[in-house]
């Protein structure tokens, strides 16, 4: 079996720039990647879109050349379409690719998978036609494909950057239904002297927000009771602002209340984890060099904590440098790079007041549909807690939630807060589910070949 | 109907349903589908309700197709290539 001193898992920013920093600290180094090429979600096809799509995606897609350009010129391996399915104690990683299995060792582990979107369950939410915004900006980056009656529901920067995005490439949403009730404008005033410091931040959403405006983009704000209505498609979706039930005619309507860690390779680990208020989410335990609770795994990038893409090539760049000065190599210089990154989160305590997910979504309704894969009901969620059910494990032996292919990544956040409401604690005490492997399901002919890269003799 | 903002690319052809779809070369089967107009892609295994990609970034699993015969494929993780017989996933086809 092959071994590295460092094995990075995704390519988004933070793991192209801890590969490429950590080799550069002549640390070997391996990273391993589900998608065909680098980048990550956040610049998906950042190598292969031309300039006229790089225009339209903004600025600060393009940031995303500069680090895939660094990484590809380093000497760092790099294995893309590999789907890592188990990591076990020792560090040893099972991966899926090319049809077969194959296992790697790793010295240091760096996580680097990011975000996944945050559940958003409500009525109709299961429809075709029904993504996430996150996927239409997929569409966007890797097809160059837009909608010409796309309505964006929720909050959050991305909804804004999304429109924009939109708007560049000559469709624009056809409304944005906005879920920021007025009361957080008050709320998130307190956070706004300290977020100054990233003016730069600022400034481009107030630019978004300016530019929907100029192309006359309806929005509907403070928004509530959203329902997507539609037999075997969406067909329009409803919902009550400034006091009147309205109705949307619509096939496409995309959804977003903020983006989370995904937890699953740290919770599989077993590494700690906390709830995290401000966040509204379960973040792995780290110490300022994004080290978890178990020794050489750390964590880089937005899986750490949502920070956004500049933060998470800090990370990735100072988890490199930390693993490096650990074994006796050169590491670069951390303390600018730590003054950076505290700078560049000084938006965030105003972004998470203002943008906190949607009670709707965090209390849906009993008959709104929460764990997609199983079709589990929210009321059926709370029949169980009061039936004794006292945390998401028994939940899912209960009703099966979380079972499904999905493995609970699109209902897990959503039932430790319904659990936690009908018990009246919080999701730090309920906690959340149990991660075990295969990380995503294989085919057994992709498990059948595992090991046989190996001569025999040498297995022996 | 969704529309492609760019001109021409390199085209590759699969077939969905027994239709032909075009995908640009380098492409998702996911993306090709949802460019076409086609937005479900599975029955769910429960209902049988029908289940379309939502994530296209490999999470969500609704995007499961069958692929030249083998079923629970990821549509949104998987590259379009010439003549693959992609297929709807039927509520009876068992999930791994």
């Amino acid at each position: 079996m092959n071994s590295y001193d460092v094995v990075v898992v995704g390519a988004g920013p933070a793991g192209m720039a801890c590969a490429t920093e950590a080799s550069r600290a002549g640390l070997s180094t391996l990273v391993l990647d589900e998608q065909p090429r680098p980048g990550g979600q956040i610049y998906r096809d950042i190598e292969v879109s031309d300039p006229g799509r790089r225009a339209l995606l903004g600025k600060d897609y393009g940031e995303g050349a500069r680090i895939a350009e660094a990484f590809r010129a380093s000497k760092a391996e790099y294995r893309s379409g590999a789907v890592v399915w188990n990591i076990d104690s020792e560090k040893r990683i099972d991966y899926s690719a090319g049809g077969r299995s194959h296992s790697v060792q790793a010295k240091s582990l760096v996580v680097a998978t990011g975000a996944i979107e945050r559940p958003t369950p409500m009525p109709g939410w299961t429809l075709p036609g029904v993504t996430t915004v996150g996927a239409v900006q997929i569409l966007l980056k890797t097809s160059g494909i837009v909608f010409e009656d796309l309505v964006l529901v929720g909050s959050g920067p991305l909804l804004w950057l999304a429109a924009t995005q939109m708007i560049a490439a000559g469709a624009p949403p056809k409304a944005i239904v906005e879920t920021v009730p007025r009361s957080r404008y008050r709320e998130a005033a307190r956070h706004f002297a300290k977020a100054l410091r990233g003016w730069r931040y600022l400034a481009k959403g107030f630019a978004m927000m300016r530019a929907v405006k100029k192309a006359g983009v309806p929005v509907h704000s403070d928004a509530a009771d959203i329902a997507i209505e539609g037999e075997i498609a969406v067909t329009a979706v409803t919902f009550t602002s400034g006091g009147t039930r309205q109705r949307i005619e619509t096939a496409h309507v995309a959804l977003h209340q903020g983006v989370v860690p995904n937890q699953q390779i740290t919770r599989l680990m077993n590494c700690k984890h906390r709830f995290d208020d401000s966040q509204r989410a379960f973040l792995p335990v780290v110490d300022e060099s994004f080290e978890t609770s178990i020794p050489g795994v750390y964590v880089a990038g937005d899986g750490a904590g949502i920070g956004g893409a500049k933060s998470a090539e800090m990370r990735g760049r100072l988890v490199a440098m930390r693993i490096a000065e650990k074994v006796g190599n050169r590491a670069g210089e951390a303390a600018k790079l730590r003054t950076e990154l505290a700078k560049d989160a000084a938006v965030r305590p105003l972004l998470e007041a203002l943008y906190a997910p949607a009670a709707d979504v965090l209390a849906p309704a009993d008959a709104t549909m929460v764990c997609r894969c199983e079709e589990i009901t929210a009321g059926q969620i709370r029949e169980a807690v009061a039936l004794g059910a006292p945390g998401p494990n028994q939940v899912k032996s209960f009703l099966r939630a979380g079972m499904g292919p999905c493995q609970g990544r699109m209902c897990g956040l959503a039932v430790s807060e319904i659990i936690a409401a009908a018990k009246g604690e919080t999701p730090s005490t309920v906690d959340y589910y149990r991660i075990r492997p295969p990380l995503k399901p294989l085919l057994l002919s992709e498990l059948a070949g595992l090991g046989a890269e190996e001569p025999r003799e040498a297995a022996e | 109907m969704p529309q492609r903002i760019d001109g021409s690319g390199e085209t590759v052809r699969f077939t969905f349903e027994g239709r032909e779809v075009a995908a640009r070369a380098g492409e998702t089967l996911a993306a090709a589908l949802i460019a076409a107009g086609e937005t479900t892609t599975r029955d769910s295994v429960v209902s049988g309700a029908p289940r379309g990609p939502f994530c296209m970034m490999g999470v969500c699993y609704e995007c499961l197709v069958e692929i030249d015969g083998v079923p629970n494929r990821q549509a949104c993780m998987i590259v379009a290539e010439p003549g693959m017989t992609v297929n709807r996933q039927t509520a009876d086809e068992v999930v791994a």
